[in-house]
């Protein structure tokens, strides 16, 4: 009797777990599926999955364009370049959290903590006129300089986690045979924590890559372009080609999901510290 | 000598921290301080002299139709968004966190629900609107329960654009919920669960008396967090309907983004961005009160 009913309990889980899938996963797997087909059959009614106009045109298309082809070098670059910068100024700053104490430290905390709760609106008016000003406009700088804004402060957190975990007598161990704090920082904690390094530097990757507002309003150029942007441009472009659109986003994606799905022990650990840790 | 060592020891962190704060000083602080100048402004950064009007823009940005339809825009869009994060997070987590699956189906199923997060906004964006098409596969599916017919256009309708953006904006935020859901749910005590059946407790008692209490610190703060995110939260709804039509999803930065920058009223999208900012902070004070109280 009770096995019976654990049994039904089973497949209805079971049964809630399929829908779940189908509810999160079906739109990717239609992203996909219709870079794959042509204008006309996306639309059919009954849709098909794959059917006879099957085939890999949309990506050629983009990969042979060499403006869309830019866009992507373009986010590679600014992505990459976010998170070195990202990586060596936030470690410089978690050290000084870790292992010193000094009159303003509450007071910086508290600003960088802060910088979740401002709208990134509120600041795209004033980086018009301040970007425009220092002459960035339409420039990579333009572009990392912001984006540092956004990524340094989570950056700075974890890594202050992390070095906290570390023992105060392995930088002096290095200090007592003469060596600076300097040298402490760069042959010591930095690799003793590279694992968290790792997880902090593909987060950073993953929200340069992914910023959209940002990159819309300081770039004008398509040279300057980054993939979000080239991809929201493709809907006024060639009067909605989807599966060019499809291939655009699934290529977009690429970079992230594989990221995503080969460290996803690191991304769920950095996801989850903000809010149990705190 | 000696006193110049004490000063560099002084000196010390600050030179640690010193790529930071320039950048925070002039990536944010001056910032902020120039957008609160500009709403005191007429004018701002359009002419080259601007005159201080006081709170002249306040007055007519709080007296604006539009302002107030942004602001019952993002309400609904925001209060909608974060309950419905926080039931299917929770449902969720609670279906991967059971004692009925193996290891790997949980596994694969992680990955799979976790999936939406993974996507820029712009792929989201263009995605669901391939979806929400008329003839497209959204209808399709619909049409099987008779909730859409084949020319059902889920945004370019008032009745429901509001609503299938507000859809869209859950299908995309839920994943952080469930994720620090779980890693909570796997941080409850077995020995609690364990008296509790000992008690006699059923399923659904054990979840309002253990769970729901256990989880209530991390609840609240992903909600809190959510909220502040939500508020700001642009580019889906830019890409998906650019608060159209007729106004039917002008949140408030989709208001305050066209008014700087399709109208070129610097001071009056300054004013209401100080606006926001403002509800923004205050959340964020609770936020900051909340986690000192999980700390103690």
């Amino acid at each position: 009797m009770v096995g019976k009913h654990k049994r039904a309990v089973k497949i209805l889980l079971f049964f809630l777990l399929l829908a779940g899938g189908f509810f999160a996963g079906f739109p990717v797997l239609w992203m996909f599926i219709s870079s794959l087909k042509t204008n006309a059959q996306i639309f059919a009614w009954p849709p098909t999955f794959i059917d006879s106009s099957f085939s890999l045109h949309a990506y050629a298309e983009i990969l042979t364009n060499a403006e869309k082809v830019r866009y992507f070098i373009n986010s590679y670059f600014v992505a990459a370049v976010v998170v070195v910068l990202t990586l060596v100024i936030g470690i410089l700053a978690a050290y000084a959290f870790s292992r010193f104490d000094f009159p303003l430290k509450g007071a910086i905390n508290a600003v960088i903590v802060s910088v979740q709760a401002v709208p990134p609106i509120v600041l795209l008016i004033p980086y018009m006129s301040l970007i425009v000003t220092l002459k960035l406009f339409n420039t990579y700088f333009a572009l990392i300089l912001t984006y540092l804004v956004f990524t340094l402060p989570y950056c700075i957190l974890m890594i202050t986690g992390y070095f906290n975990t570390l023992s105060v007598d392995l930088d002096e161990a290095v200090m007592i045979d003469g060596g600076s704090r300097w040298k402490a920082l760069w042959r010591i904690l930095v690799p003793v924590s590279l694992p968290g390094l790792v997880s902090v530097g593909m987060y950073t990757f993953m929200q340069a890559w992914n910023e959209y507002m940002f990159a819309l309003a300081l770039t004008k150029t398509n040279n300057m372009r980054t993939v979000p942007i080239g991809i929201n441009l493709l809907m006024g472009q060639h009067s909605y080609d989807w599966s060019q659109m499809m291939a655009m986003s699934f290529l977009g994606s690429l970079p992230v999901l594989l990221l995503f799905i080969f460290f996803q022990r690191y991304f769920i650990a950095g996801m989850t510290s903000g809010a149990v840790k705190g | 000598m000696k006193k110049g060592s004490k000063l560099r020891k002084k000196a010390a962190p600050y030179l640690f921290l010193s790529p930071t704060l320039i950048l925070m000083i002039v990536l944010l602080v001056i910032p902020i301080c120039l957008v609160l100048k500009y709403s005191f402004q007429d004018n701002a950064i359009v002419v080259k002299a601007p005159e201080f009007v006081g709170f002249e823009n306040y007055e007519k940005i709080l007296g604006d139709e539009d302002f107030w339809n942004a602001a019952k825009n993002t309400v609904f869009f925001v209060v909608v968004s974060v309950v419905a994060h926080l039931v299917l997070g929770m449902c969720f987590a609670l279906l991967l966190n059971t004692d009925y699956f193996g290891t790997r189906t949980k596994t694969i199923a992680r990955v799979i629900y976790v999936l939406p997060w993974v996507f820029t906004a712009s792929v989201i964006a263009i995605l669901w609107k391939l979806m929400l098409q008329p003839h497209g596969i959204v209808d399709y599916l619909l049409s099987f329960v008779n909730l859409a017919t084949k020319d059902t256009e889920w945004l370019s309708s008032r009745q429901t654009a509001l609503a299938t953006i507000t859809f869209v904006n859950i299908w995309c935020g839920y994943p952080f919920y469930m994720i620090s859901i779980l890693a909570g749910l796997q941080g409850i005590s077995a020995d609690l669960f364990e008296s509790a059946a000992l008690d006699g407790a059923n399923t659904w008692k054990t979840f309002w008396n253990i769970t729901i209490p256990q989880l209530k610190p991390i609840l609240i703060s992903i909600a809190m967090l959510d909220f502040i995110w939500t508020i700001q939260s642009f580019s889906v709804i830019w890409m998906l309907t650019g608060g159209g039509p007729v106004k039917s999803t002008e949140t408030l930065s989709i208001y305050i983004y066209k008014l700087a920058f399709n109208r070129t009223q610097y001071a009056h999208a300054s004013t209401a961005a100080v606006i926001v900012l403002a509800v923004c902070i205050i959340i964020a004070v609770f936020y900051v009160k909340q986690q000192r109280k999980v700390r103690e």
